[in-house]
C-alpha cells in the first residue's frame, strides 16, 4: 500500500476561492487527514470519492486528486448515497454549504441521517449565499440584512446540530475553519465512524459575511466563548480554565470553579459514545452569550448502516435462493408448453 | 341441461365491480388460466386512482378486460362479448363497451334500491341504458355465495369476499375454461398463511361453475380453441415485470450489477417492487425520499460502476429533469424509465397516454440530447429495457425508455427467450495505462467517452455539471463549449448505427403508410388487418427508436404519398417528424382521453383520409 502525504491529494487545478476564504483551511485539513484515513483503512487513494453540490465550497472536489463528483444544487447527499450503496468499499466524503445541505437539499440531508448511510458529510456553514453574491441562508441569524433581506430576515435559522440530532443522527461534530488540528481530529473520527458523520465547519466568507463567527472565534475571546469537548474530559473552558458546564435540573448552566462551592465534581464529563441524545442535543444547542459554543465530536454512537444492511440482505437472499441466473428465472414459476 | 357450444375465434370479457369487489384478481385469473390453456391473450386493467372510492358509485368502478383468441391477439379489444357487472355502477360505467349481441352478467343482490340510487338509476337500469335487448343473466351472486359457504365457518364479511370466485366459476363455465389453474393458484396463494381459505374458495368457484351449468339464462357457451402458430415454452407477463426482467438481463450480460433508485408512483411502482425481489441476482434497490433522490442515487451508482436505473411516471420525470441534464453532462450510463400516464401534472394517474414524448425529447435546460426508445407491448418491455441498457452502457449516455400504463399493467403470453440469443453488452470501461485519465476523450467512431468507475486503480478524475474540456478541466471557452455541445449531440446521433432499420409491414411503397410508436402497435396492426379484409391495402411501420430515429426513416417515408401518424397525444411524434423531415405530408390520428385507441378510431381516420383523393 502506498504511503501518502497531503501532496498526493492535491490536484493540479488552480484554486479559485477568494483570498482569505475559510474553505482553504478545511481543504488543507482534509488533504492532511486522508493519508491517515488510507493507512487506517488499508486502502489506496482510488477508493476515496469526494462529492459536492453547488456553491463556493462545492468546488472542493476539483482541488482533490481523488475521484470527484461536482453535482447539482442540493443533491450531493443523494449522489453520495448512491455511490456508497453501489460500492460500500469506497470512502465517501461529501462537501456541502449551508444552502446546499439545509435549504435546497434539506430533504436528502435528513433522510441520509435517518438511513445512517456511511458517508462523511462536511457542512461548510458560513451563514450566507456566497456564490450568488450575498443572500441570506437557512443558517443566517434572525434579522440578518442581505440583498434579499434589505430590512433584515424574518425567519429563524436552523442549528445544523439540532437538525442532525433531531433526526437521530449517529455522529455530529463541530469546528471552526481555522482550527487545523481539531479539524483533522474530527475528520479522522468521522472516517472511523460507520454511519452518516456530519461535521459542521463554521467558515468565514470574506466578501459577503466577513466575521460570520468572529464573535466566538476571535483569538481574544475564543477561549471564553467556545468549549472543545473531548471524551472522558471535564467540560471546562475559559482562558483561566475556571468555567464549566453543569446540570441545573433538566437544563445546562455555566458554573465557575470555586464560586458557590462549585468543584470539578459538579462539572459534566463528556461522553460522545453514550446514547444520551438529550444531553448531546443540549450541548449542540449551546449558544453564546449564554453558553460557550461546543466544538469537537459531540455525538458518535454505533448503529447499523444502510449500505451494509443492503449488502447483507443481498448476501442472505443469494445464499438462500434457488435462482441464480436469468435463464433459471425465465423458466421458473408458472409456464406452459405449446406443442 | 344441454348447452350449445359455439366455436369462437376470439372473445372479449370485461369484469367490472366496486374497487373492493376483487375484479382485478378475477380478470387476472381468467387471463392466466386462458394463457395456460394456450390462447392468445391481451389484458387491460382500467381502475380508479382511489384504493376504495365511495362504495357503489360510478367513480369507484374497477374494470379488467381480457381478450382471448384462438391465435395471437394484439389488443385488449374495443368492445366486449360479455360484461360482468357486480353492481349497478359497474353496469352504468361499462354499458357503452357492449357489443350488439353481448352477454351481461349482473349480481342481482347489488341491484337493490340503494345500489341503483348510488349509480344514479331512476328505474330499470337496462332500459335506461338501452341494453334491454342484450342477453342479460341476472344471478343472486351474493346470496348464492352465502349459501355455498354457510357451513364453512367463515364470518359474513369473509364469505362476501369470495363472491368474485363465484363469478369466476360462472365465467369459466360460459367460456368452457378448465378450473385446474384456479385450484393451483388458490393452493399457492393460501397454503402458507391461510390454508383454511383454500377449500371455501375452491367450493365457491365450483358452485359458480355448476350454477351456470344449471340455469336457463345460460343458453349458449363459447369455446375458443387455441391454435397458436409459434410452439414453445410460454409464460404470462405484465409490461412492468418484463421491463424489470429486461434490466436484470442486461445486468447479467454486461457484468455490471443493477442499481435502481426510485420513488413509488403510479403506474411505474411495480417495476421497483419487482426489482426489489431479486437480491439473489445482485439487484440493489433504493426507495428514495423523492424522485430527485431516485435519479441522483442512480447517477451516483453509475459513477461507482453500476448499471443504474430510475423508474417513474410523468410528474416524476418532470422532477428528474435537472438531474437528467447532469447525466447528459457527465456522460454517464443511465436508464430512465417513464411509464406514461395521463397528464399534465397529476392528471389521471391510472389512465394511459403517450403525452410525455416532448418532455422526453426536450424537457431539459440547454442543448441536452439523449437517447429515447419506446416499448410496444407488455412482453416487448423486456427487449426494450435490455436494449436501453445496452445503448446506455456502450454509448455512455442516459437513455429514456418510454413505457405506458397500458403496457405496464397489461399482460400477454410471452414465448420465453434464451439468454444466449441476446447480444453481449460491452461497457466502455477504461483501463489504466499510466497516463493521466482524460474523462471526456472520445472514441473516434461512436464519440462515447470511457467509463472509469470510482475505485478503479489509477484513474482518479472529476466529473460534474460544469462544462469541461476533453481533459476534464473546467472551461468557459466559447469554442470548447460549442465543440462539446456538438459532440454530445453527434454521439447520440451515432447511436443510429446500432439500431435496426425500419421494416415496412405490407407493400414497400404506396399511398398510405400507417406510422406509430409505443403501445399503439397492436391497435394499428389490427386496423391494418381489418382494412385489408375490406380490400384496402395500407402499409405500416412502428418506431421502437425515437431519438435517434432509424437510419432509413427518410428513405421509407419517401416511398409513400401520405403518412398517418397514430398516437395517444395531440400529435407530438408527428410534430417531431415534421421538424426532422419537413418534406413529407403527415396526417395525425390522435386521441387524448386517458384510454387506448379503439381499432375503429384508426379505421375511421384512414377511411376518411383515403376518401379524400
Amino acid at each position: 500500500m502506498a504511503n501518502y502525504t497531503f501532496k498526493d491529494f492535491k490536484s493540479d487545478q488552480e484554486i479559485r476561492w477568494c483570498p482569505g476564504c475559510g474553505d482553504f483551511s478545511v481543504l488543507a485539513a482534509l488533504q492532511r487527514t486522508l493519508p491517515r484515513v488510507c493507512e487506517e483503512k488499508g486502502i489506496e487513494k482510488d477508493k476515496i470519492v469526494v462529492v459536492s453540490g453547488i456553491g463556493c465550497s462545492s468546488r472542493l472536489p476539483y482541488y482533490m486528486d481523488t475521484y470527484g463528483f461536482h453535482s447539482i444544487h442540493g443533491r450531493a447527499t443523494a449522489i453520495a448515497t448512491g455511490i456508497k450503496v453501489a460500492n460500500p468499499e469506497l470512502s465517501v466524503w461529501q462537501v456541502s454549504g449551508d444552502g446546499d445541505a439545509l435549504a435546497i437539499g434539506g430533504n436528502h440531508f435528513i433522510h441520509a441521517i435517518r438511513r445512517n448511510i456511511d458517508i462523511n458529510l462536511m457542512l461548510f456553514n458560513n451563514r450566507i449565499y456566497g456564490m450568488t453574491k450575498g443572500q441570506y441562508s437557512p443558517t443566517s441569524r434572525l434579522g440578518t440584512v442581505t440583498k434579499t433581506s434589505p430590512y433584515g430576515t424574518v425567519e429563524s435559522p436552523f442549528n445544523p446540530g439540532s437538525l442532525v440530532l433531531g433526526a437521530k443522527g449517529t455522529f455530529f461534530a463541530r469546528s471552526i475553519d481555522t482550527e487545523l488540528a481539531l479539524n483533522q481530529e474530527i475528520m479522522l473520527a468521522a472516517s472511523r465512524h460507520a454511519g452518516t458523520s456530519v461535521m459542521e465547519f463554521l467558515t468565514n466568507c470574506m466578501i459577503f459575511n466577513n466575521g460570520s463567527h468572529a464573535e466566538i472565534s476571535d483569538k481574544a475571546v475564543k477561549a471564553d466563548r467556545t468549549i472543545v469537548l473531548r471524551d472522558g474530559e471535564k467540560m471546562i473552558f475559559g482562558r483561566n480554565h475556571d468555567k464549566g458546564i453543569a446540570l441545573d435540573g433538566w437544563k445546562l448552566k455555566v458554573v465557575t470553579l470555586g464560586e458557590d462551592g462549585v468543584t470539578e465534581d459538579d462539572i459534566l464529563t463528556h461522553d460522545s459514545h453514550s446514547d444520551n441524545l438529550g444531553l448531546q442535543t443540549m450541548l449542540a444547542e449551546m449558544k453564546w452569550p449564554e453558553f460557550p459554543v461546543a466544538l469537537g465530536v459531540i455525538r458518535q454512537v454505533p448503529a447499523p448502516t444502510y449500505d451494509s444492511e443492503v449488502a447483507r440482505q443481498v448476501d442472505e437472499v443469494k445464499s438462500k435462493a434457488r435462482i441464480h441466473s436469468m435463464e433459471e428465472l425465465l423458466h421458473s414459476g408458472s409456464t406452459w408448453e405449446l406443442k | 341441461m344441454q348447452h350449445r357450444v359455439i366455436d369462437a375465434t376470439d372473445v372479449v370479457i370485461r369484469f367490472a365491480g366496486d374497487s373492493g369487489d376483487g375484479m382485478q384478481l378475477t380478470g387476472t385469473l381468467f387471463a392466466n388460466l386462458s394463457a395456460v390453456y394456450g390462447n392468445g391473450l391481451s389484458t387491460f386493467p382500467d381502475y380508479p386512482a382511489e384504493i376504495r372510492a365511495p362504495k357503489g358509485t360510478v367513480a369507484g368502478v374497477s374494470g379488467f378486460q381480457v381478450h382471448i383468441g384462438r391465435h395471437k391477439v394484439n389488443t385488449p379489444g374495443d368492445f366486449c362479448d360479455m360484461l360482468v357487472a357486480m353492481n349497478p355502477a359497474a353496469l352504468k360505467a361499462n354499458a357503452k363497451w357492449l357489443k350488439r349481441n353481448a352477454t351481461v352478467l349482473v349480481n342481482e343482490d347489488a341491484f337493490d334500491d340503494s345500489g341503483l340510487d348510488k349509480a344514479g338509476f331512476k328505474g330499470n337500469p337496462f332500459e335506461e341504458l338501452h341494453i334491454e335487448d342484450r342477453n342479460i343473466i341476472v344471478a343472486p351472486i351474493t346470496k348464492l355465495t352465502e349459501a355455498s359457504l354457510k357451513d364453512s365457518g367463515l364470518d359474513l364479511p369473509s364469505i362476501h369476499k369470495c363472491k368474485n370466485m363465484f363469478t369466476l366459476g360462472m365465467a369459466c363455465f360460459i367460456y368452457n375454461r378448465p378450473l385446474d389453474y384456479v385450484y393451483t393458484y388458490l393452493e399457492g396463494r393460501f397454503r402458507k398463511k391461510h390454508p383454511e381459505m383454500i377449500e371455501p374458495n375452491r367450493k365457491v368457484v365450483q358452485d359458480g361453475f355448476n350454477y351456470a351449468a344449471n340455469i336457463q339464462a345460460v343458453a349458449d357457451t363459447y369455446s375458443v380453441t387455441p391454435d397458436i402458430e409459434e410452439k414453445g415454452l410460454y409464460r404470462n407477463i405484465t409490461g412492468n415485470q418484463a421491463l424489470a426482467w429486461g434490466l436484470m438481463a442486461a445486468s447479467e450480460k454486461s457484468g455490471r450489477s443493477l442499481f435502481c433508485g426510485s420513488y413509488p408512483i403510479t403506474p411505474a411502482t411495480a417495476i421497483l417492487e419487482e426489482l426489489a425481489i431479486y437480491k439473489n441476482l445482485g439487484v440493489k434497490t433504493m426507495q428514495t425520499e423523492d424522485e430527485i433522490a431516485g435519479i441522483c442515487c442512480a447517477i451516483g451508482a453509475s459513477f461507482a460502476g453500476s448499471l443504474a436505473v430510475t423508474t417513474t411516471s410523468g410528474p416524476g420525470l418532470s422532477l428528474k429533469s435537472e438531474a437528467l441534464g447532469l447525466a447528459v453532462m457527465t456522460e454517464l450510463p443511465l436508464v430512465v424509465v417513464d411509464v406514461q400516464r395521463a397528464g399534465p401534472c397529476t392528471g389521471m394517474p391510472t389512465k394511459t397516454e403517450q403525452t410525455d414524448l416532448n418532455e422526453a425529447l426536450y424537457g431539459r435546460n440547454g442543448e441536452s440530447p439523449l437517447v429515447v426508445v419506446a416499448a410496444h407491448s407488455p412482453a416487448h418491455c423486456f427487449d426494450a429495457a435490455f436494449t436501453a441498457s445496452k445503448i446506455a452502457l456502450e454509448h455512455m449516455t442516459p437513455v429514456l425508455l418510454l413505457s405506458e400504463g397500458f403496457l405496464g399493467n397489461g399482460s400477454e403470453p410471452w414465448k420465453i427467450p434464451y439468454m444466449d440469443d441476446y447480444p453481449e453488452i460491452k461497457p466502455r470501461l477504461a483501463v489504466a495505462d499510466g497516463a493521466k485519465f482524460q474523462p471526456y476523450r472520445r472514441d473516434p467512431e461512436t464519440l462515447a467517452r470511457q467509463w472509469a468507475p470510482a475505485g478503479t486503480p489509477g484513474l482518479e478524475h472529476r466529473v460534474g455539471g460544469l462544462e469541461k474540456t476533453h481533459e476534464g478541466v473546467l472551461s468557459t471557452d466559447p469554442d470548447n463549449h460549442a465543440l462539446m455541445v456538438e459532440e454530445r449531440a453527434e454521439k447520440v446521433a451515432r447511436v443510429a448505427a446500432d439500431i435496426p432499420d425500419l421494416v415496412v409491414d405490407g407493400p414497400e411503397s404506396g399511398d398510405v403508410l400507417l406510422a406509430g410508436w409505443g403501445g399503439t402497435l397492436g391497435h394499428i396492426l389490427t386496423a391494418q388487418q381489418e382494412l385489408a379484409a375490406e380490400g384496402k391495402t395500407v402499409s405500416r411501420i412502428h418506431f421502437d427508436f425515437i431519438s435517434p430515429l432509424p437510419s432509413n426513416t427518410r428513405e421509407v417515408f419517401s416511398r409513400f404519398r401520405r403518412i398517418v401518424v397514430c398516437e395517444l397525444n395531440n400529435g407530438q411524434f408527428a410534430g417531431y417528424l415534421r421538424t426532422k423531415f419537413p418534406e413529407f405530408d403527415y396526417i395525425s390520428c390522435t386521441k387524448v382521453q386517458g384510454q387506448v385507441f379503439l381499432v375503429k378510431d384508426i379505421l375511421e381516420a384512414v377511411n376518411k383520409e383515403m376518401s379524400q383523393e
